[in-house]
This record gives C-alpha cells, sequence and structure tokens, in this order.
C-alpha cells in the first residue's frame, strides 16, 4: 500500500501517490476557485499538508477522498476571502431555487465520442468555458457533487445549504452544461424538437 | 408520467437513487420519449466528461515547481535537512 509505505518513510511512495492525484485536485481547485494561479496554491498547499500530517492519517477513508476535502476546503476559503466573507456560508439567492425546472431547447445525439472529435485541449476548452458560463452557486455544488465526488450532504454541509437546495442546484448545473455541450457535439441530423405537452 | 416529472426527477435517476417505484414509470416514460431518452443520455456523458480527470492537464512548470516543492519538505521533516 502506497499510504503504509509513504508513512514508513518511503518518499517515492508519496510522490506516486501526488502524482495519481493531482489532476483531479487540480481539476476540482479550477472549478471552484477559477483562477490558475489560486487553483496552483491550492494544490500545492494541500499536499504540503497531507506530507505533513501523514503520520496523523487514519485510512478510515482513502487518500484521495482525503486530499479532495483538504483540496475543497481550501478552495473555497480562497473564495470566500475574496468575498469578504471569511465565515458566511453560501446563502441562497432569493427566490432561486424555486423557479421553474429550465427545459432542455437542444436535443441531439452527440456525435461518437467528444474526445475523439476534438483535440483534448479543445475539450479542455470547451468543458472550461461551459463550466465557467455557470453561476458561482450552481458551479460550486456541480464541482463539488461530480467533479470532486461529494455526496449531497457532504456538499451542503461544505456550502452551507439544505440537502433540496444542491440537489435543485445540481440538476440547474446539469442541464445548463448539457445545452451547452449539446450545441458543440450535438449531431444537428437527429435533433428533435421538444415536445413540453408530452 | 410526463416529461415534467421526469425533469424533476433527473438527477436521481441518473444517480441511481430513485425510488423502485418511480424508476419503473421513469423507465416506461423513456420507452415512448425519444428526446427524454436523449437528454437523460447526453446528462450522462456530460457528468461522465467532468469526471474524467485525465482531460485535464496539470501545468508542467507547475508539476515540476510542486514536486521539488514537496522533495525539499519531505527531506527537511524526515531527514532534518
Amino acid at each position: 500500500m502506497l499510504v503504509t509505505r509513504a508513512k514508513a518513510g518511503d518518499y517515492e511512495a508519496f510522490d506516486e501517490l501526488v502524482s495519481r492525484h493531482e489532476r483531479r485536485l487540480y481539476a476540482l481547485s479550477l472549478g471552484i476557485v477559477r483562477d490558475q494561479a489560486d487553483a496552483e496554491e491550492v494544490v500545492q498547499s494541500t499536499f504540503l499538508s497531507a506530507l505533513e500530517h501523514l503520520d496523523g492519517f487514519r485510512e478510515e477513508a482513502a487518500f484521495g477522498t482525503w486530499v479532495s476535502r483538504i483540496a475543497t476546503h481550501a478552495a473555497l476559503k480562497i473564495i470566500r476571502k475574496r468575498r469578504g466573507l471569511e465565515t458566511v456560508p453560501y446563502q441562497e439567492e432569493p427566490g432561486d431555487d424555486e423557479q421553474d425546472t429550465p427545459h432542455p431547447e437542444y436535443i441531439a445525439d452527440w456525435r461518437g465520442d467528444p474526445a475523439e472529435i476534438t483535440e483534448r485541449h479543445e475539450l479542455r476548452k470547451l468543458l472550461d468555458e461551459a463550466i465557467a458560463s455557470l453561476p458561482e452557486n450552481y458551479r460550486l455544488v456541480f464541482v463539488l457533487r461530480d467533479v470532486s465526488g461529494l455526496s449531497v450532504a457532504e456538499t451542503a454541509q461544505e456550502l452551507g445549504l439544505t440537502e433540496a437546495n444542491v440537489k435543485v442546484r445540481l440538476m440547474r448545473a446539469r442541464l445548463a452544461l448539457r445545452e451547452k455541450l449539446t450545441r458543440a457535439f450535438g449531431d444537428e441530423s437527429t435533433r428533435v424538437v421538444p415536445d413540453h405537452t408530452h | 408520467m410526463k416529461c415534467e416529472d421526469l425533469l424533476r426527477t433527473l438527477n436521481d435517476y441518473v444517480d441511481g437513487e430513485i425510488d423502485p417505484g418511480v424508476c419503473d414509470d421513469f423507465a416506461e416514460h423513456l420507452q415512448g420519449c425519444n428526446p427524454c431518452q436523449i437528454v437523460v443520455d447526453t446528462i450522462r456523458k456530460t457528468v461522465s466528461l467532468y469526471k474524467n480527470e485525465q482531460v485535464y492537464e496539470v501545468p508542467l512548470e507547475f508539476r515540476t515547481r510542486m514536486h521539488d516543492a514537496l522533495r525539499d519538505r519531505w527531506q527537511e521533516t524526515h531527514c532534518g535537512a
């Protein structure tokens, strides 16, 4: 086990742990803070923290889960600091979660595998632009749930929301991203017009 | 189940957290509604794309810098250097 070897003083084992988790932590951090320099700071500080507290890591959760949580806390702290709100949780905007469910408009099968369709960097650019277009309150829920893998309850706790809020915002985020990505990847020949009376 | 009802339970269905009875209604609706089937498929693909960490690249310069910093810190804490 890499963690066991790292705790025993094997640096190569720790370095391997870092290599295995750095992409996901970078994606998670960038998704939250939306700034490359800040994301790099979050990732580096997370692994430094893991290095310094490795002896205390009880291995009740997986190493990846542990560092994800550290990174999430660090990234959210940066966002709160930007907003001048050190401890205030993410208050829902009035009426935001009460609005009607958005209806999908552009409905078409995606032609083939998106990763094969576009060059990888173009795919990243598309994914990045799509997620950047989300309102922050939807983006944070999506990143914590679907990129970081936190549960609904954990996401609610991190953001100071109810579980119902998390579910509504997650749905809106997923539908909005789906809409944007379908406009890039959709096969126009399979496009169907939604019948909202069905 | 109508399309509107499906939208409300879409997340639970995609995440496999739906009540079995509702799941049956959902599946039955999908069999007869191509637009909803496409929406469910493309939602799954959307989530899958963002979950796939291989899409993301850690900038090389940062990666090198970070690994050097971690190695230095490890030596300080483990070897007293």
